[in-house]
């Protein structure tokens, strides 16, 4: 399955692509050229959310409905949402979208179609570092088989018309013809440990250490909070470790029986272990930076190490607090070097 | 944090006793030197950096030419706006000092403009300066060198009275020791002549960093600074030199395990032509950079390597042991200074806006133009010359034992430099007058009472402060020599409190995480209790213990910051260090399991 205007490999894809791949599987289409280790995995771009919409409004309006929402009828909002969420959850995929997915997960999933999946909504306005979106779509981990993914890709669809998402855009005035959804389709990697990792440091803004935050598991247990995970400060430059906090990582989030993530109480004598080496948190560091260089500004980046010990990355994002900050200069150039040792003879100012 | 330190303090001056049976010899300290109730009102701090060990009264000149010296430097010559000089006492042999700062604003002033017309004009030329400073250190060791050794003839020599000169050889006893009291004195007014202001350009550089990049460490910075060029380096790469020498000429196995020095020079003048080229290699790096001795210059038994080979020579085999192991001998200066360039490259790279580059390169290149001197320095000032200012009054120290002042030549350090003179003077009387000199009398026992008071005084723990606690420590000549901040004090503070506590934070110094027994070392003459794996704990080191560094698996300090010799050292072999902890050698006890994290400047007691 080649990719096409419903499909987008990895490979084949990258930020520029954006607007029909959104915005998390054009960082991951990017990271994927950058050669940066990312599960594989293919985008089902806004196109086929597209075709999928028009089918669905020639029976009924949706966007419309949507656009007659006073952003503060809250109670319209509900139940405009439910009647749309229910709509796109249930209804079939037109053809040509079905069989390229099905084509596309069989590539992906290779014999016995059993590979662990991971279903990301991708929205094409997410990750814009003015108006970020994130958090406000979904996520389906450890999927398995065809007929789950199809359901999760059309829930992310569906995420779109959830009450907080159309609130937004009500607020906001944005258009809803602008408004569109790309979703990830991705192999899921069977973490050992897993986390995030700020290229700058979240408390100061410094540029020049690495924040790591990590605990057992899949990293959904520390973006979701659940978890006091491990904390490490690393340089970026020199690869000097300066923190190392270790917690109490009581639970960890695992791939559950039944399918979906569960999560597990962590076995006493891993509780307080730290969960990285020096070895892991060097080697982190140095894709840290890879994926810096590579756009040029601070990253916000989720990371997984599996069982075999390798690092795979599974979202980059650039940084928004610390850089929506108008950064002032700490010093200007002086007439002459020399005049700035008045910063230290100078006294207090 | 900071309200608790204030309310506890340190300990007043005034509520310190002198050691019982120390009274008399805590009063040969000069007057000017006792602490009196007035202060009580400030803050005081144990100079342990340079003064770790109870002070002999003879001893104390270096404190006071010293202090003398960075005082006219700061307060009249280059006029330093926020901060004057920095008085010293003396109690139990411990050596307090306390800075003396400016805080009214029209006198910061007034001050400030003197500072921009004078200091700027040492930065704009600090290489003709620096240049010119050389060569006049240079002269100022020779005249030293020049001057004769003291003695005094039966009757003048004939040729003086043919030639008229009509002064006897008494009077040359005064001449000399007024001399080498007056070089060592002009001497310190040279060390201080550039030191503050290369400081202060570090400290403008390391400011900066601390603002751009609020998590950088100290030692990231001090190593974009360092140059690892200076002068003070030459001494142990003259040993690398050495060691490869011994074995080109395939003498190495001379350097065999429980030789003496003396017993390795002679079986290498027995040994042919092959022992006497090494010897010859010997001489050529003697002079002059045997001229380093084995403290920080601040001690008169802290003997040069030229007087006692036994430092450099226990440090041979090591360097001839790497060598043959296939180790390159040369401190790989390049790499470093590849890395170096790498590494300011890098965080420039890291800055938000071109204003910051552009500052940045200034201020690095302006830490770079000075930073040479303030590591050179040293060299030259606490080690040539101070061997030479020493060894002259072991002279005169022989001189007087010959005449029955007292047994030992190296008595002599038991007098002040005052009674001395005043020694001198009751020989020269004496000499002259054909009558017997009233010092054998008194010197003997007063020496003995010395002695046995800076033993007693050796046995004491000090309080590393004393008096309240300042708000803030603005003093930048005490936060760039001494490395005192307000966080380091609430740190000894919080050490103070939790006697029990079995970590020790300083200075995070050089990384890495090591376990190892524990090898206290109180001075010099106890390094070669050191074993291969130990782990140095220890006031504080200096340039000569850098032979050491290659047995040691860490170090580990009382004072110093990241630009501390130690600190420097460390991180060129790769070994953790932490620094600056005010009471290692006091918690830790010798033989004892210790973890040293340099990268978090973290020891911990291992129980």
């Amino acid at each position: 399955m080649q990719s096409s205007e419903i499909i987008g490999w990895f490979a084949d894809i990258g930020l520029v692509d954006r607007p029909t791949v959104g915005g998390k599987g054009g960082s991951l289409g990017e990271l994927t050229r950058a050669k940066i280790p990312v599960p594989a995995g293919f985008v089902v771009k806004t196109a086929a959310f597209e075709r999928f919409i028009a089918a669905l409004e020639k029976e009924d309006p949706i966007r419309p409905k949507v656009e007659a929402l006073g952003s503060q009828e809250m109670e319209r909002i509900t139940a405009v949402s439910r009647e749309l969420r229910e709509r796109l959850e249930n209804a079939l995929l037109p053809e040509e979208v079905n069989s390229q997915i099905l084509a596309s997960f069989v590539e992906l999933c290779g014999p016995g179609n059993n590979l662990p999946l991971a279903v990301r909504s991708s929205a094409t306005t997410e990750d814009a570092a003015d108006a970020s979106f994130a958090g406000l779509q979904d996520t389906y981990l450890w999927v398995i088989g065809l007929e789950e993914t199809l359901k999760y890709v059309r829930s992310c669809w569906a995420s779109l018309y959830s009450v907080p998402s159309i609130a937004y855009r009500r607020k906001h005035g944005l258009p809803e013809s602008g408004v569109a959804m790309a979703v990830v389709v991705q192999g899921m990697v069977n973490a050992c440990k897993a986390g995030v990792m700020f290229t700058r440091s979240p408390q100061t803004g410094d540029r020049s250490v690495v924040t790591i935050e990590a605990a057992w598991g899949l990293g959904s247990s520390v973006v979701s909070g659940e978890v006091t995970p491990d904390r490490f400060v690393v340089a970026k430059i020199t690869g000097e470790i300066s923190v190392r906090e270790i917690n109490d990582k009581h639970i960890r989030h695992l791939p559950a029986p039944n399918g979906g993530v569960g999560e597990f109480e962590t076995p006493e004598e891993m509780r307080r272990e730290p969960c990285l080496s020096d070895a892991e948190i060097l080697a982190l560091r140095d894709v840290a930076r890879k994926i810096e260089r590579h756009y040029g500004r601070p990253q916000d980046i989720e990371w997984a190490i599996d069982h075999s010990g390798r690092i795979l990355l599974l979202q980059s994002r650039p940084e928004t607090v610390w850089s929506a900050k108008q950064s002032a200069p700490v010093a200007k150039p002086a007439e002459h070097p020399m005049q700035h040792v008045m910063r230290i003879f100078g006294g207090r100012r | 944090m900071n309200e608790t330190a204030t309310m506890k303090g340190f300990p007043v001056p005034s509520s310190l006793k002198v050691a019982p049976g120390t009274e008399r010899t805590q009063a040969a300290y000069p007057y000017y030197m006792q602490f009196t109730k007035d202060d009580d009102q400030r803050f005081w701090f144990y100079n342990s950096m340079h003064f770790p060990e109870p002070m002999c009264v003879f001893d104390m000149v270096t404190a006071e030419a010293a202090y003398v010296a960075l005082g006219s430097a700061n307060t009249r010559i280059h006029c330093l706006p926020t901060t004057l000089g920095i008085d010293c006492r003396i109690i139990n042999g411990r050596v307090y000092i306390g800075g003396n700062g400016v805080t009214d604003p029209a006198e910061i002033e007034r001050r400030t403009k003197e500072f921009q017309q004078r200091a700027f004009y040492y930065y704009a030329n600090w290489e003709r300066l620096v240049a010119q400073w050389k060569k006049k250190m240079i002269a100022l060791i020779h005249e030293a060198e020049a001057l004769p050794k003291p003695g005094l003839p039966d009757f003048e020599p004939i040729e003086h009275v043919h030639a008229g000169r009509g002064i006897a050889s008494n009077h040359y006893l005064l001449d000399v020791y007024q001399k080498t009291l007056e070089g060592y004195f002009r001497m310190w007014q040279h060390h201080f002549e550039f030191l503050l202001l290369g400081y202060g350009a570090y400290l403008t550089f390391f400011d900066f960093c601390k603002k751009a990049f609020p998590e950088i460490s100290d030692q990231t910075v001090a190593r974009m600074v360092a140059g690892l060029e200076a002068d003070i380096f030459r001494p142990d790469d003259e040993l690398r030199r050495l060691a490869k020498c011994a074995i080109n000429f395939g003498v190495d196995n001379e350097f065999g395990t429980g030789r003496s020095p003396d017993e390795i020079l002679a079986s290498m003048k027995q040994s042919g032509e092959k022992g006497k080229a090494w010897l010859k290699e010997l001489e050529v790096s003697r002079d002059p950079w045997f001229n380093i001795n084995v403290g920080d210059g601040f001690y008169h038994y802290h003997r040069a390597w030229n007087d006692d080979l036994s430092m450099p020579f226990a440090a041979l085999p090591g360097y001839i042991a790497n060598a043959k192991n296939g180790d390159r001998l040369e401190r790989q200066t390049e790499k470093l200074m590849d890395e170096r360039k790498k590494l300011i490259a890098d965080y420039r790279e890291l800055l938000e806006t071109e204003e910051d580059r552009a500052a940045y390169d200034q201020m690095i290149e302006l830490a770079h133009r000075v930073f040479p001197y303030v590591e050179g320095h040293k060299f030259y000032c606490e080690h040539w010359y101070t061997n030479l200012f020493f060894n002259k009054i072991r002279e005169f120290g022989a001189l007087l034992a010959q005449y029955g002042f007292f047994p030992d030549a190296e008595d002599v350090f038991q007098l002040s430099h005052y009674e001395l003179e005043a020694a001198i003077v009751d020989l020269m009387t004496a000499w002259s007058n054909g009558s017997v000199p009233r010092g054998p009398a008194v010197w003997p026992g007063v020496v003995r009472e010395r002695k046995a008071a800076i033993a007693e005084w050796a046995k004491q723990d000090t309080p590393p402060a004393l008096g309240p606690v300042p708000d803030i420590i603005d003093d930048p000549a005490i936060v760039m020599l001494w490395g005192i901040t307000r966080e380091n004090l609430d740190k000894w503070l919080s050490a103070g409190a939790q006697p029990n506590s079995n970590e020790i934070k300083g200075v995070a110094a050089s990384n890495g995480v090591v376990e190892g027994v524990a090898r206290v070392v109180k001075s010099a003459e106890e390094i070669d209790r050191l074993h291969h794996g130990d782990i140095l704990v220890c006031q504080v080191t200096n340039p000569s213990w850098t032979p050491v560094f290659q047995k040691i698996a860490a170090a580990v300090s009382d004072i110093g910051g990241s630009m501390s010799h130690a600190a420097i050292i460390a991180r060129e072999y790769g070994l953790p260090a932490v620094v600056g902890t005010g009471t290692a050698t006091q918690k830790i006890k010798d033989g004892q399991r210790i973890r040293v994290d340099g990268g978090r400047g973290v020891v911990t007691i291992l129980v």
